[in-house]
């Protein structure tokens, strides 16, 4: 089968300032892939140069292409990436309270993105709405509300009903239930599973929550200073870490919960374009050595690995 | 950070200019403004005339350099009339309870309903057209939008921990407003001021343009538009001239205050 | 939303009482005597009495004002103290002449500032931009009778495409009154559309920072589809209330133009009253204004409700 989403070589820079260097990332057709980092990590960015919806002065370079879509991705004009969105990917973002125009019925904000790409009638995308209601556990009177009579909660349902309405091959979720009480958060992560099952969509999944990919994804990708520095299947990278900062993450969020005391990774996330050069991490780092000043080369196949010149797991391996 | 501001320069360079003019004009003016001589009617610019002459053979330049006295000193009573009554209304407005409150905004915003012209219109009609009754007009004309802005600023001061603190101390209302309110929104009024500014002398020049501002023969440039109109067809530089002086001025004000509105608050302009 | 509506007919309502008796209480309380100062100072004192006698004017200020308010209610404007002639008729006929300028130029102000403002904010960091800009911060600049004499040097004098001044009523002459209208509607309705253009690029400016334009854009909308069809009723918001000021500023700006061009509307009616010292017919256009301008708020109170739902359910 082949793979959906096929970034290389991604950067995001502003003026000149590096944002994301060198991403490569790969989503099957139907997997549920995960990309966790701090905030800063540049994951978002990643996800919205996918989309090519960066800010205006911000700019991607690489490669990003799409299964069945004939064309680059990044770079591409508006008028062929507007066929591209809302149709072959779609987007769930993070501030449900605001994603919403307050302005137009609930109904007509999710038979929009199926009128525009014309993949319904006007009467089809009506009783297709309503379905995508009650997909997402809402009641068909939803349809004739405005965003202001509904809850955060309810509003995120909304943005993935109306993102799921085209059956996308590809959703992308950004911090979906960050901005959500965490009495609706596993509501909503299992209502956005269950779509993209239903559909065979594939899912990327940016969060920085460890637990959330751990329920949600079976591959996951961990981004740090704008690189991406592991990958592989959920259980091996969060049982069996390779890469440093993985390590102090799993550590820091403590998923076991087997120690008391709270570890953290020393130092802060330096703030953009001010990571240092070679291993992004060697400032915060307690493995870092002089071999360090050096970019760590790609260690593993394309879907499973790590860049790191002191992994971790190498005594027992 | 300080960020080059071109409002602010653009603007306050134009104002410079203006009180300049104004200040010279007190003691130089090529000519005597309102000396009036047959013998040089209606002369083109000239060297000797250098934006020429109106039908009474004055000279254009120095009616124009007198005439930014009438547009200062409007402006000046205008804004302060407005300020005066303006700032402790909207202080007032944001201090007292919700009621009071209420009804001070109502009787404000009724006053919108007045615009300067029309009220300066109606003080002409009844106290006769002169210089103090437009400034008192446009005055009291604009100060519904001092009120206004001044108590959404003083809203946000009333809500800061210090208030809050003073308040708690037992401080009276009185003292508050003058230590920590007003000290707190005089950038809103200084913005609001020049903005206000702008409007009266625009008013001023359609109040001498109908005849109800200054009388003659003091120079104002609202007035001399009004008796180059007879001239359209045959020197239209006589409309010219003080027209360009009325939008410089207006310009200079309104880019002062959007300069000083960014300076005070960079945040609102071109935020990302 | 119903107690909105209420609340606001209510607003509306007292603001225009109030109003009258601001008005009423302005022009015959303060100056002393209309009558005599309809007739002048040289007038004798029988003469004035007589006068005050036929008018009224020797009632109870209370008396006159509620005569003069229930006038108004009828539509009756009274007879004028100068030209014994009846008001309400002049009041109306000029008041359809200012109107057709007003709107004229109201919609001029709209067609320059919709498309103008939105261009400056899309590209509020382009040259094309800035240099709107720049162009709209001079237009706000020049008053509108400064513009009418402006145009009339270029298109008239220079040019002399279009009559100078003048006035036509349409059902006359619709070829001439359209010519005529022109040049005074554009006066009024450029000078307000660059003082407009400000207002709908920051409307817009802050429509385009939000997170549902992003959302409409990720469902496939170009960048002007998604602002057109999200941005626009969201950036109407505040555009509405600025419009409400201007038609109030038009109004009174008509007042000047009508000057400049010589048309017979409602303000050369109000100035030929402040001229001939006739005070019933200054209050009676004065008032007329304001209710004109208290009618244009109150309408816009209530496209607020119409353009954003939040407005209907709060409580």
């Amino acid at each position: 089968m082949n793979d959906v989403l096929t970034v290389r070589g991604l950067s995001v820079t502003v003026r000149d300032t590096a944002l994301v260097s060198d991403v490569d990332l790969t989503v099957g057709a139907g997997e549920r892939v995960g990309l966790i980092g701090e905030s800063g990590s540049g994951k978002s960015l990643t996800a919205l140069s996918i989309l090519g919806l960066l800010p205006e002065d911000v700019r991607a370079g690489g490669s990003v292409r799409l299964d069945g879509v004939d064309h680059e991705l990044v770079g591409a004009d508006e008028r062929r990436m507007s066929r591209v969105r809302g149709r072959d990917i779609a987007m769930v973002f993070q501030e449900p309270m605001t994603a919403l125009n307050p302005t137009m019925r609930i109904g007509d904000q999710i038979t929009e993105s199926m009128l525009i790409h014309r993949s319904r009638t006007k009467a089809a995308a009506r009783t297709a709405a309503a379905d995508l209601l009650e997909l997402v556990q809402l009641p068909t009177g939803t349809l004739r509300a405005y965003p202001h009579q509904l809850s955060g909660g309810q509003r995120q349902r909304v943005v993935l009903a109306l993102a799921l309405a085209n059956d996308p091959a590809l959703l992308i979720c950004d911090e979906p239930t960050t901005a959500l009480d965490v009495t609706v958060q596993a509501l909503v992560l299992d209502l956005i599973v269950r779509g993209v099952v239903d559909r065979s969509s594939a899912l990327l999944f940016i969060t920085h929550d460890l637990a959330v990919v751990a329920t949600v994804c079976e591959r996951v990708l961990v981004m740090y200073g704008g690189r991406v520095v592991e990958a592989g299947p959920v259980n091996e990278v969060f049982t069996r870490p390779r890469h440093r900062y993985t390590e102090g993450l799993l550590a820091a969020s403590d998923l076991e919960s087997t120690s008391r005391r709270l570890t953290t990774i020393p130092g802060n996330v330096p703030p953009a374009g001010r990571f240092p050069s070679g291993c992004v991490f060697r400032t915060r780092c307690a493995h870092a050595t002089a071999l360090c000043e050096e970019t760590p080369a790609w260690t593993g196949s394309e879907t499973e690995g790590f860049a790191c010149h002191h992994p971790a797991g190498v005594a027992d391996a | 950070m300080k960020r080059l501001n071109p409002s602010l320069i653009a603007g306050g360079v134009i104002v410079a200019v203006i009180v300049l003019m104004a200040l010279v004009s007190f003691v130089w003016t090529p000519y005597d403004a309102t000396l009036v001589s047959p013998a040089s009617r209606l002369l083109e610019p000239s060297w000797s005339h250098w934006f020429g002459t109106d039908k009474f053979g004055r000279d254009i330049l120095s009616q124009i350099m007198v005439g930014s006295r009438t547009t200062l000193f409007v402006g000046v009573v205008a804004v302060g009339v407005a300020a005066v009554i303006g700032v402790p209304l909207g202080i007032l407005a944001a201090m007292v309870r919700r009621w009071p409150s209420e009804v001070i905004m109502r009787a404000n915003d009724l006053l919108l309903a007045f615009p300067a012209l029309l009220l300066a219109i109606m003080f002409g009609a009844v106290f006769g057209a002169s210089t103090l009754t437009a400034m008192i007009a446009i005055g009291i004309a604009s100060v519904p939008s001092f009120a206004r802005v001044i108590r959404s600023g003083a809203l946000q001061v009333m809500r800061t921990e210090y208030v809050l603190a003073a308040r708690a101390a037992g401080r009276q209302p009185f003292p508050i407003a003058l230590r920590h309110v007003l000290p707190n929104v005089t950038s809103l009024i200084t913005v609001q001021a020049s903005v206000s500014f702008a409007i009266a002398v625009l008013a001023e020049a359609a109040l001498s343009f109908l005849g109800y501002g200054t009388p003659p023969p003091t120079p104002s440039w609202g007035r001399m538009l009004q008796e180059s109109q007879e001239f359209l067809f045959s020197a239209p530089r006589l409309a010219i001239f003080p027209g360009i002086a009325i939008a410089i001025a207006v310009l200079g004000f309104n880019l002062l205050g959007d300069g000083l509105r960014d300076r005070f608050d960079p945040k609102l302009e071109d935020r990302r | 939303m119903i107690l909105r509506l209420i609340e606001r007919t209510g607003v509306f309502l007292v603001s225009l009482v109030v109003s009258s008796v601001l008005v009423f209480a302005f022009m015959a309380v303060l100056p002393g005597d209309p009558a005599r100062v309809a007739l002048g100072v040289n007038a004798s004192d029988e003469a004035v009495a007589e006068l005050r006698r036929q008018f009224g004017l020797d009632r109870s200020l209370p008396t006159q004002y509620f005569d003069w308010l229930g006038g108004l209610l009828r539509g009756d404007l009274g007879t004028s103290y100068v030209s014994k002639a009846a008001i309400g008729p002049q009041v109306f006929d000029r008041l359809q002449v200012t109107l057709w300028l007003v709107v004229a130029g109201m919609i001029i102000a709209l067609v320059v500032a919709a498309p103008a403002g939105t261009v400056m904010a899309a590209r509020h960091r382009k040259i094309s931009g800035l240099a709107l800009s720049a162009f709209s911060q001079v237009g706000v600049a020049v008053p509108a009778f400064l513009a009418g004499i402006l145009l009339i040097v270029v298109f008239a004098v220079r040019l002399g495409w279009l009559p100078a001044n003048g006035w036509t009523p349409p059902a006359q002459d619709p070829a001439m009154f359209l010519k005529q209208l022109i040049l005074p509607a554009l006066s009024l309705g450029l000078v307000q559309g660059a003082v407009l253009t400000r207002y709908v690029r920051s409307a817009v400016l802050e429509v385009l920072r939000e997170d549902y334009l992003r959302t409409a854009r990720a469902k496939g909308l170009r960048p002007f589809q998604a602002l057109w069809r999200h941005g626009l009723r969201n950036a109407a918001v505040p555009v509405v209330t600025v419009l409400g000021l201007q038609l109030a500023t038009l109004l009174i700006g008509a007042v000047v133009v009508e000057r400049v061009f010589v048309i017979p509307g409602l303000g050369s009616l109000l100035l030929d009253g402040v001229s001939n010292r006739d005070l019933l017919l200054v209050q009676d256009v004065v008032m007329v204004l304001v209710i004109a301008v208290l009618l244009v708020n109150f309408v816009v109170d209530l496209l607020y409700v119409a353009l954003d739902p939040r407005l209907r359910t709060a409580s």
